[in-house]
This record gives C-alpha cells, sequence and structure tokens, in this order.
C-alpha cells in the first residue's frame, strides 16, 4: 500500500450565489475504494472537479498527503499522481489496446525519444500487467475502436493506470454498461484499490453494492450519510433526500 | 501483480506484406527501365526514351507524395501548400545550375546570370553567394524548405490551428510564395524563373548519360525516403502522430507535446519535398513561379488521396497511377484533364476512403 489520504475539510464551491458544494469533508484513506452517490446535482462532478484542480473551492481545504491541492494547477495535480477517467472514454481507435497503453506508459515524451523508442522488458512485463489488471489480455492486439462499450471503459481505466496514479478518480464507469460488464468493473475496482486509493462516482445502486465498500452519500453539496451501504440505506435522511423518492 | 505471467503472444507485425511487394515491385520495374530503353526499339521489351524520361519525373513526384502522406496520412496535417517545399527545392538546385552557366550564357557575363544582365544587375545578390557549391546548394534544397516549413508550422500548431483551417493557412503560404517569385525584384528570375542549364556535377544535361544518372539518383532518392517514412511510421513516434490525428487532445492529456510532434514531422515532409523538387528540376531543365500555383499542391494531395492515405505504398501507387492517366489523357484531350481530376477526387472520396491500396488491404485482412 502507497500513497497519501485525500483530504477535504469544509469546502464550498460558489457559482454566482449558487451553493454547488457546501461545507464538504470526506476523507479517503490511503488504499481505499469509496462509493460516492447522490441525486442528480448533489455536487459528485464540482467534487471531482475540485479534487483535479479545474474547479477553485470557494472555502476549505482540500489536501492530497502534505500537498495542498487549492494552490496548484491541473497539471501539477496530474503530476503529483491523481488520475481522472471522464464519463465518455477516448482512445486512439486505430492503434491497438496494446499500443493504446504503450503510448500511456511513463517515457521521455519527445519525438525523438519517441522515434527511437524501443519496448524493453520492463515496459512490456508493465503492458502485460496492466492488460490482464483490466481483463483485456486477449484483445491486446485488437484495435481499440473493435472494442465494446464496456471494454473501451476498461482501457481508459488501464491507460490511467500505466500512469501509476496513488489516487483515481472515476467518473459513473457503468453508464450503458450490461450487467456481466457492471460486475467485471465491480471487481475491477475492487482489484485496483489496495495498490492505490481509488473514488467512484456513481449513480447505479446495484454497482455500488456490488463494490461492497464504504459509501458516502452527497446532497445538496454536503455530506448526509457515510457508511457501509447497508447502513446508509437505511439512513432515515438518505431515504428522504434520495431512495425514497 | 503476482497473477500475470508472460502469456501474451509476439505482436503480428504492422507492416502489411502485400503492400510492402508492391512497393519493391515498383522499385524493380523502374531499376530496370533504362535498361530495356537499351533493348532495339523492335523488341517487345523496349522502353522508348519518352517513357523513361517521363518515369523519372514520376519518381519525383512519388516522393513529393510520400512526403505529403507523412503529414497527412499519419499526423493529419492536410497541407494544401507542399508544392511550395517542392518548388524551393527545385529553385535551390536551380540556383546551382545558373552559376554553372557561367560565361555560356547569351550575355557572356561571367557571373551574372542573362536574366540579372538583362535586369540591370551589377553585381550578384547575396543570396546567391556560395550558389556556385554543389553541396551548399543541396544544403539550402532541405534547409529552406524545412525552414519554411518550420516557420509556418511553429506560428500554426501552437496556436492549435488544425483542420480545414491549416491548409487554407498552408494553400495561403503557397500563393503568397508565388507572387513574390514572380516579382523581377525577388532576384530569382521572375515568372521565367530560370532554364537553360548546361551541366551539373561536371555532367553536361541533355545527353542520355545524364538522363539515365538522375533518373538513378531520383530512384535512390525514392527508396530512402521510402526508408525513412516506413522506419518513422512503425515506431512509437509513428504510433503518437496516428494518435494525434484520431483524438490530439487526448495525447495532450497524456503528457506529449503535441506541438513539437507535428513540427517534426512536418518539417521533415517539407525537407523531403524539398528533395523531390531538388531531383526534378535537373530533369526538365526549368523552374519557375507556377511550381508554386495552388493547383500543384491539391492535385499532389490527390495523387496521396486516389493511392490511399497513411500507407506509404498508396502515395507511390497514386502518384504514379494518376500522373500516367494524366499523360495519357492529355494527349488526346487535354481540356478534359480537369474535369477527370476533380471526378477522382469525388469518386475516391465516396467510394475508396482508403484508396487503390485499401482494396489490396481489405482482402488480405
Amino acid at each position: 500500500m502507497k500513497g497519501a489520504s485525500l483530504y477535504l475539510d469544509g469546502v464550498s464551491v460558489v457559482f454566482d450565489g449558487f451553493k454547488a458544494l457546501n461545507n464538504l469533508s470526506l476523507i479517503v484513506e490511503p488504499g481505499e475504494l469509496r462509493a460516492v452517490i447522490g441525486p442528480n446535482g448533489a455536487g459528485k462532478t464540482t467534487m471531482m472537479d475540485v479534487i483535479t484542480g479545474k474547479t477553485r473551492p470557494t472555502a476549505g481545504d482540500v489536501r492530497f498527503g502534505e500537498h495542498d491541492l487549492t494552490r496548484m494547477d491541473e497539471a501539477s495535480i496530474a503530476m503529483l499522481g491523481i488520475g481522472r477517467k471522464f464519463q465518455k472514454p477516448t482512445m486512439f481507435d486505430a492503434l491497438t489496446v496494446f499500443e493504446n497503453l504503450e503510448l500511456a506508459l511513463k517515457a521521455p515524451r519527445n519525438p525523438w525519444a519517441c522515434l527511437t523508442w524501443v519496448l524493453g522488458d520492463d515496459s512490456r512485463e508493465r503492458i502485460e500487467e496492466t492488460l490482464a489488471e483490466v481483463g483485456l489480455t486477449a484483445r491486446a492486439y485488437d484495435a481499440a475502436g473493435v472494442l465494446s462499450h464496456g471494454q473501451r471503459q476498461w482501457l481508459e481505466i488501464g491507460m490511467l493506470l500505466m500512469q501509476d496514479p496513488e489516487l483515481l478518480l472515476v467518473d459513473e464507469p457503468v453508464a450503458g454498461m450490461t450487467d456481466q460488464e457492471t460486475e467485471h468493473t465491480a471487481a475491477l475496482l475492487r482489484r485496483i484499490a489496495g495498490r492505490r486509493s481509488v473514488v467512484v462516482v456513481e449513480h447505479d445502486l446495484e454497482f455500488v453494492r456490488a463494490l461492497g465498500r464504504k459509501v458516502t452519500v452527497l446532497h445538496e453539496g454536503t455530506v448526509i450519510s457515510e457508511g457501509p451501504i447497508d447502513k446508509v440505506q437505511n439512513d432515515p435522511r438518505v431515504i428522504e433526500v434520495y431512495l425514497g423518492r | 501483480m503476482s497473477a500475470t505471467t508472460s502469456t501474451l503472444p509476439a505482436a503480428p507485425s504492422r507492416t502489411r506484406v502485400g503492400l510492402r511487394a508492391v512497393m519493391i515491385g515498383i522499385i524493380a520495374i523502374l531499376a530496370v527501365m533504362p535498361l530495356l530503353n537499351r533493348l532495339p526499339v523492335d523488341s517487345a521489351f523496349h522502353v522508348s526514351d519518352f517513357v523513361v524520361s517521363v518515369s523519372g519525373k514520376w519518381i519525383c513526384y512519388a516522393i513529393l507524395a510520400l512526403a505529403i502522406d507523412l503529414a497527412w496520412g499519419y499526423a493529419g496535417l492536410l497541407s494544401l501548400g507542399h508544392g511550395a517545399f517542392f518548388a524551393l527545392g527545385g529553385y535551390a538546385i536551380g540556383m546551382h545550375l545558373m552559376r554553372l552557366i557561367g560565361p555560356r550564357g547569351v550575355y557572356g557575363h561571367p557571373v551574372l546570370p542573362d536574366f540579372m544582365v538583362f535586369l540591370g544587375y551589377t553585381e550578384l545578390p547575396w543570396y546567391w553567394w556560395g550558389f556556385q557549391s554543389f553541396p551548399l546548394a543541396a544544403a539550402m534544397a532541405l534547409f529552406v524548405p524545412g525552414l519554411l516549413g518550420g516557420i509556418v508550422g511553429w506560428l500554426a500548431f501552437r496556436s492549435r490551428i488544425t483542420g480545414v483551417y491549416f491548409s487554407i493557412i498552408t494553400q495561403a503560404m503557397t500563393y503568397a510564395m508565388m507572387l513574390a517569385f514572380f516579382r523581377n525584384d525577388m532576384g530569382f528570375g521572375g515568372n521565367n524563373g530560370f532554364t537553360d542549364f548546361k551541366e551539373l556535377l561536371g555532367m553536361p544535361l541533355n545527353t542520355s548519360a545524364a538522363r539515365v544518372t538522375l533518373f538513378y539518383a531520383s530512384l535512390v532518392a525514392l527508396v530512402l525516403t521510402w526508408a525513412i517514412c516506413a522506419r518513422l511510421t512503425n515506431s512509437k513516434f509513428g504510433r503518437v502522430l496516428i494518435a494525434i490525428r484520431d483524438a490530439e487532445s487526448r495525447v495532450r492529456f497524456l503528457g506529449y507535446d503535441v506541438t513539437q510532434h507535428k513540427l517534426f514531422v512536418f518539417v521533415l515532409s517539407a525537407m523531403l519535398s524539398g528533395l523531390a523538387g531538388a531531383l526534378y528540376v535537373p530533369q526538365v531543365g526549368i523552374i519557375n513561379p507556377g511550381e508554386f500555383s495552388p493547383g500543384n499542391s491539391i492535385e499532389a494531395v490527390i495523387w496521396v488521396a486516389v493511392g490511399g492515405r497513411g500507407t506509404l505504398v498508396g502515395a507511390v501507387v497514386g502518384a504514379f497511377g494518376v500522373n500516367a492517366l494524366k499523360t495519357w489523357l492529355t494527349s488526346f484531350a487535354p481540356d478534359l484533364w480537369l474535369f477527370v481530376l476533380g471526378g477522382l477526387f469525388v469518386v475516391v472520396t465516396l467510394l475508396l476512403p482508403k484508396g487503390i491500396v485499401g482494396l489490396v488491404r481489405r482482402r488480405d485482412g
């Protein structure tokens, strides 16, 4: 287990008087897998934006280990080892799955280095590891363009893993997936966590249940409940604002 | 991770054996052409002087087509101004050929080319200095196009100008160059350009020995260009270019400096185009500002589109195929050519997006 804790304390974000986040506090331990749920407009995406430096908080503290994320720009936050997977996967359709991962691998990125690049045993092993981790070993030499929707999501996660993040933020990974793909994704995220922290934002309660870890429920920009899914599902406040409707 | 052992087989080769065979076949046919020319005229295998000299020119076009394919087919940079790089390479070698004429010009001036005497120059402009040296002229034939490509590319790529806007800028570039070179004051012979060349490297031009030598020099250059392009596109650099073509912002997000990569390939492509022009001019014996005309650049892009972009071999097939069609057609119906060319482009775009080579590729999967 490696990495630092993610620590949000009293974070507020105000857009033109609208409080997207309201005094939100959250701690994610190193290696933890955390699900964040909440109805539309609860502030899930804004929270991700604050962590990655896309949005500056109006008030509050955002720390990753000893780093103050509110003082850093997006690029340096990414360099710290915080990777984010957006909802819509983007990859290079004309290249194979293997080549997609190869491009994401940490290596000198100037034209000359790319021209003289030779895939060493270490790098190859690293790519094979990641292929196995995301379950795409059998598709390694297929063009990314022919992958199914679910496989594309896994490849996208694989590309993030190649950059060896300490904290992975995953935005709605199972939207549009079949049940089987959803299950596979839950298993994948459980596998990834432990070596790094993972924060998953999701609507799908079945999926959150399949993750089987601590759940944080957001409502109107603030945390209203936190704990195992069974406890959270029986919380009267959660039932009122989210599950009850 | 302990769960993984090396179960992954080696990557299948990306090189398509069929395409490579086509390329080697083209090179072999070209290589024997001058030899077949030696056969008696009544032999079934005799190749006429006309075919040999026209093929020498087409080899230069094929080099230009490879350069365009590298930028367009791989990095997605559709340049409609590559004719400018070709022409600059031609002008550089043309300046050398003009200097070699020496006192044999009509006016018999020991140093100044005829057009300068005619225009009242009393001494050589500074930018003509040193062009009596072949190595310098040859270096300039690569350097000047590379410099122009570097400046235009840098300005465009760093401002993230892409797609059709980039095409328009390159088109404007070649048009501006054409207007500039038409001016007598530029010191490049105005609209007459350069002609009446005498010799190159001690070899009198307009002899069949010179034709054959230039033919083979061009063929060697074609093979070298192909080797460079193949090496480049089979490297990780080539895969970064394809990635830039398909999802530029994602490449940036992965931490690659997209501007640097584009600039590298665009400058190289410009230099290869300059090489093509430098080999072309001694063979045709003339260079004038007409070479800068936007139509030339567009025609060269059509060769690549017809042959099949992003394959290298397709560019070469397209350059020979379209020019063969043009030569054949313009011999009996010159007015029809532009309609046929336009029609060809439409048909290829609609029905054969991968060009002629795409047909071959589909079959071997």
